[in-house]
């Protein structure tokens, strides 16, 4: 068996958020996060990342709202494959524009896609085919980066098309809502990409809100979305996608992206926000005591 | 009668006013969201909205949303799928309009929302393929003369091109953009793909709109005014329209 799949056995998956962290991404790794667009971002897993000092990331989502932004600022990423970059909520993102144009803190290799280009890419990696033909884009500038991209002609009609290359990720990492400690993971609401990444990256791993048994995973098999043989490492980590929302869990907390959007307008306002929410914080246990009750009161949903 | 209106309430209006029943819509965020609910409520009973993360819906979300992935949003949804399903649903020709936005534009209703002058902007998104395959597109803008420029710096959403025939030689199946709503007024495109000024917002001037473009701009024949939002648009608009 291949060593990289010994973690896929069935066995109990579960391990502590900095554990699968520290096991599953190594400096340099093509990682894929908030995949699912606006929702189930795994930001407890990325405020790991930064706290371990990952460095040299590529990092690969349509959108991520303001995560790869934090990730960028943190200094631990130096490529980017995505669609779009910034605060859904607020507009642009302040460290990646810093890093793109004045190369603070480091500089920035950014892969422009198109968010169905970015899922093409996910899904040929998914099928183990080398790209995926597509007529999207044609005569956009996006479509000129030959490492993404390349024009062909349908080998039946000559017509042409772009032929969107494959994006294999390192690991893939993704919050759901509820699996069992063998990965078998369900997930609801909007997909965006989560399904094609967990299928195309070599190593996935999972935050979750709950971890149930078995019996509630096979009781509604049309909802296991990721299966357990595809999955690295679970982590039960509540919370884990705030302040983004989880179906079924939590409202989005929209007055953090707009905070963090004037926290991160300047470099020094936006290490003391990381210093304050991230690596002076241990865990994301002591970041839940900081979120305030009220807050944590206002975002809960009832359970669906 | 008549009753005071905003800017924004005048472009809500006018985007509204492009949905057409039965029409399935790619809905955007902010002003296009608030223009699809206002259209169904009025005149687009029928009309379906797709979101690009995956939800569609056949009615507008009851509670205020930010994101098109806040949980107001599929509450009540026909269907959550994902970017692939939706996406080949727009590349399969089964989008009647979408919505875009943009920093810049050009006189072919190009859209830069990628890099200009030397600002890197968020990207794409799922624009660009909102504009390669949605059968029309109706563009939402504030106009301003630097968003307003001859060429655009970066084409990330392809218009016309560089006018004429163009689409069909580059092999994009949509049909491009149809309307350009913005701050001023509405815009139609010529047989060449040549935006072209329709009706002037109450209020707003040709001088104001040609202080504003960065190119000389054609002017319609029978150029008018854009009609006022009437008083149950302006209701409807209010009532959906909470999170300004």
């Amino acid at each position: 068996m291949n060593p990289i799949f010994e973690s896929k056995r069935r066995q109990n998956k579960l391990k502590p958020l900095s554990d699968a962290i520290g096991d599953l991404v190594h400096d340099g790794d093509a990682v894929a996060m908030g995949l699912c667009l606006e929702s189930l971002i795994p930001f407890a897993a990325g405020h790991e990342l930064i706290r371990q000092g990952k460095r040299s990331l590529t990092l690969i989502g349509p959108i991520s709202d303001i995560l790869f932004d934090q990730l960028i600022g943190a200094g631990c990423v130096s490529q980017v494959i995505a669609a779009w970059v910034g605060n859904v909520g607020a507009g642009l993102g302040h460290n990646f524009r810093r890093a793109i144009e004045d190369g603070i803190p480091q500089p920035l290799t950014m892969h422009d896609h198109s968010n169905f280009t970015l899922v093409l890419a996910l899904k040929a990696a998914a099928m183990g085919v080398p790209f995926l033909p597509t007529r999207t884009a044609s005569g956009s500038d996006i479509v000129k980066d030959e490492t993404s991209f390349r024009q062909v002609a349908c080998p039946f009609t000559s017509e042409r098309l772009t032929a969107v290359k494959a994006v294999v990720p390192d690991v893939a990492i993704l919050h759901v809502q509820r699996a069992d400690c063998f990965g078998n993971a369900h997930l609801w609401g909007n997909l965006g990409a989560a399904v094609e990444a967990a299928y195309a990256a070599e190593r996935v791993m999972l935050t979750c809100e709950e971890v149930v048994e078995r019996s509630v995973i096979v009781a509604d098999p049309n909802r296991t979305l990721i299966p357990g043989m595809l999955v690295d490492a679970v982590v039960h980590a509540p919370l884990g996608a705030h302040p983004s929302p989880v179906q079924g869990f939590w409202q989005r907390d929209g007055d953090s992206f707009l905070r963090y959007h004037e926290r991160s307008r300047k470099r020094d306002d936006f290490l003391a926000w990381r210093d304050e929410w991230i690596t002076e914080i241990p865990d994301r246990a002591a970041y839940r005591a900081k979120l305030e009750a009220e807050v944590l009161n206002r975002l809960a949903m009832r359970n669906a | 009668m008549s009753e005071s209106f905003s800017t924004r309430e005048i472009m809500i209006a006018a985007a509204a006013r492009e949905i057409c029943d039965g029409e399935v819509v790619f809905v955007g965020m902010r002003l296009p969201l608030v223009a699809f609910a206002v259209a169904k409520a009025l005149h687009a009973p029928t009309a379906i909205g797709v979101f690009e993360n995956g939800v569609l819906r056949d009615r507008s979300a009851t509670q205020p949303i930010v994101t098109m992935s806040d949980p107001p949003n599929l509450d009540g949804a026909l269907a959550c799928t994902g970017l692939l399903e939706v996406m080949s649903l727009l590349q399969r020709g089964r989008i009647d309009l979408g919505f875009i936005g943009g920093a810049e534009i050009d006189r072919f209703g190009n859209l830069n929302t990628t890099l200009t002058q030397g600002v890197r902007l968020p990207g794409s998104g799922g624009a660009a393929d909102i504009a390669s395959f949605a059968c029309r597109t109706v563009i939402i803008m504030m106009h301003e003369q630097r968003r307003f420029q001859e060429q655009v710096s970066y084409r990330t959403s392809p218009g016309y091109g560089n006018g004429a025939d163009w689409r069909t030689r580059i092999g994009l199946p949509g049909g491009g953009p149809s309307k350009v709503v913005t701050s001023l007024g509405v815009f139609g495109f010529t047989a060449e793909g040549e935006m072209q000024l329709e009706s002037l917002h109450p209020g707003s001037s040709l001088d104001d709109v040609r202080a504003n473009t960065g190119w000389p701009l054609l002017i319609s024949a029978d150029v008018g005014e854009t009609r006022a939002p009437s008083i149950e648009e302006i209701q409807l608009i209010r009532r959906f329209d909470t999170l300004g």
